[in-house]
């Protein structure tokens, strides 16, 4: 209870109060959050499993009753009679899913490799660097497609499906650790020379005990702004892969793949299988980077 | 100043070894291409065969210089889906992600520069307010969903434009383009508006940015003070000194621009390197991948350089300092 006290008198609670973009943008998430996450509890079907579903409501506009079944649905249904809210909130499980992961497993692995490059210096920092500086010349993108390729590659034609969405964590993953590093090292090789760094390891400390109980919390507010920022862009690279063909399967269907999907629709008017689930990606997208941006702004010590 | 180029020619070659090796790599270790080459009915003796005229029973090193030795004469291997060397299909497909490519930067670069100048100038109107919020929303809004939305407006619902392909192309020896055709032209104008709308926010800010900067400064007050005419301020003083960043982001944009073409061309199904690579993707078409990463990181390779030996040829002072000027 105390800490939670502490956490709401503190800078940035204060800060967070006075700046309503920050507020709308967290409500926003925090209900497309709340939304995937409790999506079985308030959808009426589960959109991919057959036997909840009804061919023939397929095609049903919004708010208009099918002129089979009489039933409406808020968003519309598409070819298979799915419910097009249904396929959102489940849709919006997968790219959270995804992307969460994906920013985790990229912000451990470029912590790791910004600490060690930072502190231990000479040669391993050169390596690490001149791969990050390689990785960073092609776009994000491209490198993810590459590694999607790879992997899909290696695994057996019949277990693809399966290892989809791990590929995709992974491919993602992989293309946004380069910024975790890059930071990550600029602030050790800065707090590497002060005191406390000098006195921990005068009273025998051992190198991975320094750089993790020691410098790694001082590092930590330019973190949590790039994690911010990478699950923006973890969700957007997301859905591009997925709607290029080469990310989440049909049958787990992110964002992405609902759009995709939508696409065939667009020629013959049923647009709201494609328009609804790219709102809600786009609020999604949206609502997470003004977090991100007022984050970066709030913790800034030179706009204070 | 030799000496600095001769450094980045040096690492740039390195990147590209580096390149190749992965792209080498992908070859070798990614699905056996014994596999990929031989139907089910094989034997022992036809596999060892294939083996020794690949070169695959060689140490890994020789089989790599032999790998960069064929790719620097053309040879990029033959695509496993289609059976056709892959350097004809890459010949064949090239022109069109050029062309996109190159409308779209020049697109991005005139739209982007007026955009940036005009709300430079007229910092608190209206019309500058609204556009610098639409370009925040352009930029979090994906390309394809861009993609998307001008297919509906602009082929769906008012039927002006085509909605895919490339329209007639005329053939130029090897070079096929579609600028010389009026369905060309027509059909183009989408998917270089969805490529370029990316890069124009970019330049837009970066040169209204730079433009504010730079009518703040000294020789623009004393121009002012001269009495010259605004035009020629903002022109002829402003502008000018704008450039050069501009110009350097544009350069290394290129790249990004042919990365990205990768959605638009699948978006658009616009004929080109970029959809080849997706579909070389789905099909796991590993010589395809392969030839089409070491194209595009000489590409890449070659760009940056290039924009690197500009910038010293552009802005004196870099080569000044380095010979203790400054």
């Amino acid at each position: 209870m105390a800490s939670l006290a502490r956490a709401l008198d503190s800078d940035l609670a204060y800060k967070f109060r006075r700046s309503p973009v920050a507020m709308v943008a967290a409500f926003i998430v925090a209900v497309l959050i709340g939304g995937a996450v409790f999506a079985p509890f308030i959808t009426t079907q589960n959109p991919f499993d057959p036997a909840q579903l009804n061919l023939m409501n397929g095609f049903t506009e919004p708010l208009t009753p099918n002129q089979f079944t009489g039933e409406s649905f808020i968003l519309g249904t598409d070819d298979q009679g799915r419910d097009v809210y249904a396929t959102i909130l489940y849709g919006m499980r997968i790219s959270l899913f995804v992307g969460f992961s994906a920013v985790i497993f990229a912000m451990v692995l470029g912590v790791t490799l910004g600490l060690v490059s930072g502190y231990v210096g000479g040669r391993t920092d050169t390596v690490i660097m001149r791969i990050a500086d390689i990785q960073l010349t092609f776009p994000a993108i491209l490198v993810a497609l590459l590694i999607f390729g790879i992997a899909k590659g290696i695994t057996p034609p019949d277990r693809r499906d399966e290892v989809a969405i791990w590929v995709l964590i992974l491919a993602i993953g992989l293309s946004e650790w380069v910024q975790f590093a890059r930071v990550v090292r600029g602030a050790t090789l800065v707090e590497k020379g002060k005191e406390y760094v000098q006195a921990a390891r005068l009273i025998g400390r051992s190198s991975v005990a320094i750089m993790v109980r020691h410098i790694l919390p001082n590092t930590l507010g330019p973190v949590l702004v790039i994690a911010t920022i990478s699950l923006a862009l973890a969700i957007i690279a997301e859905a591009t892969l997925s709607f290029l063909g080469v990310g989440a399967p049909p049958t787990q269907p992110s964002l992405g793949t609902l759009i995709r999907i939508g696409q065939e629709f667009l020629f013959s008017g049923e647009w709201w299988i494609l328009f609804f689930p790219a709102i809600a990606l786009l609020a999604l997208a949206l609502s997470v980077n003004l977090l991100g941006d007022w984050l970066r702004d709030a913790l800034n010590p030179k706009l204070r | 100043m030799l000496a600095f180029i001769i450094r980045r020619v040096l690492q740039s070659v390195v990147v590209l070894l580096i390149v190749g090796l992965v792209a080498f790599s992908l070859f070798r270790f990614v699905g056996d291409p014994i596999d990929n080459l031989l139907g089910q009915e094989r034997t022992i003796e036809d596999i060892e065969r294939l083996r020794g005229e690949l070169g695959l029973d060689q140490p890994f090193p020789v089989q790599y210089f032999n790998f960069l030795q064929g790719i620097s004469q053309g040879n990029f291997g033959v695509s496993y889906r289609q059976g056709r060397p892959v350097a004809d299909i890459l010949v064949e497909r090239l022109p069109a992600t050029l062309e996109l490519a190159a409308i779209s930067a020049l697109f991005a670069m005139i739209l982007g520069v007026t955009l940036g100048v005009y709300t430079a100038i007229r910092r608190d109107g209206w019309l500058s307010n609204a556009i610098m919020t639409a370009s925040l929303i352009g930029v979090s809004l994906p390309t394809f969903l861009i993609g998307i939305l001008l297919i509906y407006v602009f082929a769906v619902e008012l039927g002006w434009l085509p909605s895919f392909g490339r329209g007639e192309t005329v053939q130029i020896g090897w070079w096929s383009t579609g600028l010389l055709t009026a369905s060309g032209l027509k059909a183009i104008i989408l998917p270089a508006i969805t490529l370029g709308l990316y890069q124009m926010t970019l330049i837009m800010r970066l040169v209204r940015s730079e433009m504010l900067e730079v009518l703040r400064s000294d020789y623009v007050k004393f121009a002012r003070a001269r009495g010259l005419p605004q035009r020629s301020v903002y022109f002829r003083h402003a502008l000018k000194n704008t450039l050069v960043p501009v110009i350097t982001i544009t350069g290394l944009q290129l790249g990004s621009i042919i990365a990205f073409a990768i959605i638009t061309e699948t978006v658009f199904q616009w004929p080109g390197v970029g959809l080849l690579f997706i579909n070389s993707i789905q099909f796991v078409d590993i010589p395809v991948m392969a030839s089409y990463l070491m194209l595009i990181s000489v590409m890449f390779v070659v760009i940056n350089l290039i924009v690197d030996l500009l910038y010293f040829a552009i802005d004196p002072r870099l080569s000044a300092s380095r010979g203790g000027g400054h």
